[in-house]
């Protein structure tokens, strides 16, 4: 069925479909539109779940701990400075393996004050150990709370899953988006059955610390299931293509074969820089562009391989690295690309609390780049910023 | 009126079963760990524990060991009361949907003075205020024990701790104890009550009744700590009996918003003979320790008073 909705809704309606037990959640903008919806569809009985309004998203997260290590299936969103409050926990949730799932609104830190969107907050949970994705569209952002629950809850991977969508463009816009039906998401998602659960029938610590003897273990096992998390995932995207058409990759790229220069995107930014690159195809530009939507655990291979022979990357930064070497997915694509003959990168650190970024916008970024590039990893550019 | 069921510890009903067993690493005469093993008693196996960062956290679950025979979670310092808000809202939601068995289970937030009076206190308020049919215990040590005797808001006034040292131009603790449970009487639950280690039966009763009844309890438990009250470890039951005796931490109920005052004797002993035994308090002079004593006879007053406007009638 395909109904024209506000991103937030198409969250929310996806959350009941996904039939969630328990939601926890502090109002932020942009956030808000999403739990509103929920707490509707509760007070309505159109979702059988515990509502919790919390006083602060610490505590959101700290619910939704609670409530996934006794087995139920959690949702929580927040935004900005809300994640900052929630951070300490962000961590916790990862490294005690709780699926929980998490839609962050993004939007910029403070200060100044700003609601409007970039992905300042994202960055800042960046090594969390989330499992974490940029969409593009609020179809894609319906479509990821099932895929981010069935991925979560995968036995083999038991980690909370982070959707990262755009505040206000993807939030607060109207978008056509295509419902499935509810055997179809019944048929993709099981009920959770979570192999460790606080349970009187047979109980167990959770959240034993540990010594400097201990640590490390824990890490690197940590590191090596958030790695492992690659392949359900890949999986989880296969089966939601074979049932619905809509298939997902970790990174999506569009005249690359002959493409001078490429950008590469994450998040709904992506969707006017791939109208720039058709309409610049048009007047015989050779630009290209590659959208990255995983973002942990990183597609090195995919990246590696989807870039191999192009000329020179635009890469289109909406968060900053103060005192660093530019914004943090030109840092990450550039030790991706180490070693080997790639692109050389430029980076374009733009869009900041949601400034529009215009097709005219990438033309110039595209002429720039050959000139710009060829500098060392200090190579980034604040483009549009008034001096 | 009649809202709390009458369980009642004695002797003769003390459970054998322990949920929180031998090989915790707690210090001599560590009053806390007495209190825990206590509340568990009490609650049986059917409990759910969330767990502040603290001294109890800290002793008792060093991996690969536990101390917990029951269900037990820590996930930080300052959230207990949101997480085991969780846990109640997920059995719920289960319960409803059929995934978790028709029974009641006890969800139980355990934290000391620090993360029940200060770094907790929101959570704690959000989680009373929304009405969970949880139990919050606080294990109130009076400073923060764990990270070796800083002072927290529950610290007595005039007590020496790491950061609130006595001195030329400073007494020690200059604020008077923050009334947490007051605080939680605020909220309007349907059970709040103080309890000590030092009275078994009373302390068990107490964690049981707050656990039985439906909606949100608060218990704050004085946990006498020899280590930081500089006092020998085999006078920590003595001491706490003694902070009840003398009004210093007296014992009582509210129920339903009506008090129920269950002190052991009608007269107060005098301050002097709770301070005198614990080097924390050692450095204080005659006219300090009558300020103490005139405004811990004052607050009894205060607590007498609203017992006799607002009693709890059996």
């Amino acid at each position: 069925m395909r109904v024209a909705l506000e991103g937030s809704h198409a969250v929310s309606e996806a959350v009941r479909q996904a039939n969630v037990d328990v939601i926890a959640a502090y109002p932020i903008t942009p956030q808000t539109h999403i739990v509103e919806r929920l707490a509707e569809m509760v007070a309505e009985g159109e979702l059988d779940a515990e509502f919790i309004p919390v006083e602060s998203e610490h505590s959101a997260l700290s619910v939704c701990i609670g409530a996934s290590a006794v087995g139920a299936r959690t949702f929580t969103c927040t935004s900005g400075p809300g994640l900052a409050l929630m951070a300490e926990i962000v961590f916790i949730a990862s490294s005690m393996r709780l699926p929980i799932l998490m839609v962050l609104a993004n939007r910029s830190l403070s200060a100044p004050l700003s609601i409007w969107n970039d992905h300042s907050d994202a960055m800042m949970v960046r090594d969390s150990g989330w499992i974490q994705v940029f969409v593009n569209s609020a179809q894609e952002a319906y479509d990821h709370v099932f895929i981010g629950f069935r991925t979560a809850e995968d036995k083999r991977v038991l980690l909370p899953f982070m959707i990262h969508m755009d505040g206000f463009f993807l939030t607060h816009a109207v978008e056509p988006v295509e419902l499935v039906e509810q055997s179809v998401v019944d048929k993709y998602l099981p009920p959770p059955d979570f192999p460790y659960r606080l349970d009187p029938a047979s109980p167990l610590t959770m959240g034993a610390f540990v010594m400097p003897d201990q640590y490390a273990e824990v890490k690197k096992a940590q590191d090596e299931a958030l790695k492992a998390s690659y392949g359900p995932l890949l999986e989880a995207w296969k089966a939601w293509g074979e049932l619905t058409g809509r298939h997902y990759l970790p990174i999506e790229g569009f005249y690359l074969e002959d493409a001078e220069v490429v950008f590469l995107t994450v998040g709904s930014y992506g969707e006017v820089a791939h109208m720039a690159v058709e309409e610049l195809r048009q007047k015989g530009m050779p630009v290209g562009i590659a959208k990255l939507r995983l973002w942990r655990p990183f597609p090195f291979e995919d990246l590696r391989k989807a870039l191999k022979g192009v000329k020179y990357l635009a890469v289109i930064d909406r968060a900053v690295c103060p005192g660093g070497v530019g914004g943090p997915v030109a840092l990450e694509v550039r030790s991706a690309l180490y070693g080997m003959e790639g692109p050389k990168v430029v980076d374009f650190i733009v869009g900041i609390a949601g400034r529009d970024v215009t097709p005219e916008d990438y033309l110039k970024m595209a002429e720039m780049t050959p000139e710009v590039a060829g500098g060392g990893s200090e190579n980034y550019v604040f483009y549009g910023v008034k001096e | 009126m009649k809202t709390i069921g009458e369980v009642r510890f004695t002797r003769k009903n003390l459970p054998k079963e322990e949920f929180f067993v031998s090989g915790h690493t707690a210090c001599q005469g560590c009053g806390e760990a007495l209190a825990v093993r206590l509340a568990l008693k009490a609650l049986g196996k059917d409990t759910i524990v969330a767990c502040a960062t603290g001294c109890i956290e800290i002793i008792s679950s060093r991996f690969p060991e536990t101390a917990w025979l029951v269900p037990w979670i820590h996930v930080a310092f300052e959230n207990t009361a949101a997480v085991i808000s969780g846990v109640e809202a997920g059995l719920k939601a289960m319960t409803r949907k059929g995934r978790f068995p028709q029974k009641r289970v006890f969800c139980v937030g355990m934290a000391g003075d620090g993360g029940t009076a200060d770094i907790g206190l929101q959570a704690l308020s959000g989680a009373l205020e929304r009405g969970h049919d949880i139990l919050f215990l606080c294990f109130d040590n009076e400073a923060y024990m764990n990270t070796g005797i800083q002072r927290s808001s529950a610290t007595p006034f005039g007590a020496v701790t790491t950061t609130s040292p006595a001195g030329k131009r400073s007494p020690g603790q200059v604020t008077w104890k923050k009334n947490v449970p007051e605080i939680a009487v605020a909220h309007g639950i349907p059970y709040v009550a103080t309890a000590c280690p030092s009275f078994p039966y009373d302390l068990m009763t107490k964690v049981r009744r707050g656990a039985e009844v439906k909606g949100p309890a608060y218990v704050h438990i004085l946990s006498p700590c020899p280590t930081g009250w500089r006092c020998a470890p085999h006078l920590a039951v003595e001491v706490g009996r003694l902070a009840v005796e003398t009004g210093v931490f007296p014992l009582y109920e509210v129920i339903e918003g009506r008090y129920r005052i269950n002190m052991p004797k009608k007269e107060l002993k005098p301050v002097e003979e709770y301070l005198n035994l614990q080097g924390r308090f050692r450095h204080l002079s005659p006219e300090i320790k009558g300020y103490i004593q005139k405004r811990v006879t004052e607050e009894w007053e205060k607590l007498l008073q609203k017992a006799k406007a607002f009693p709890y009638e059996e």
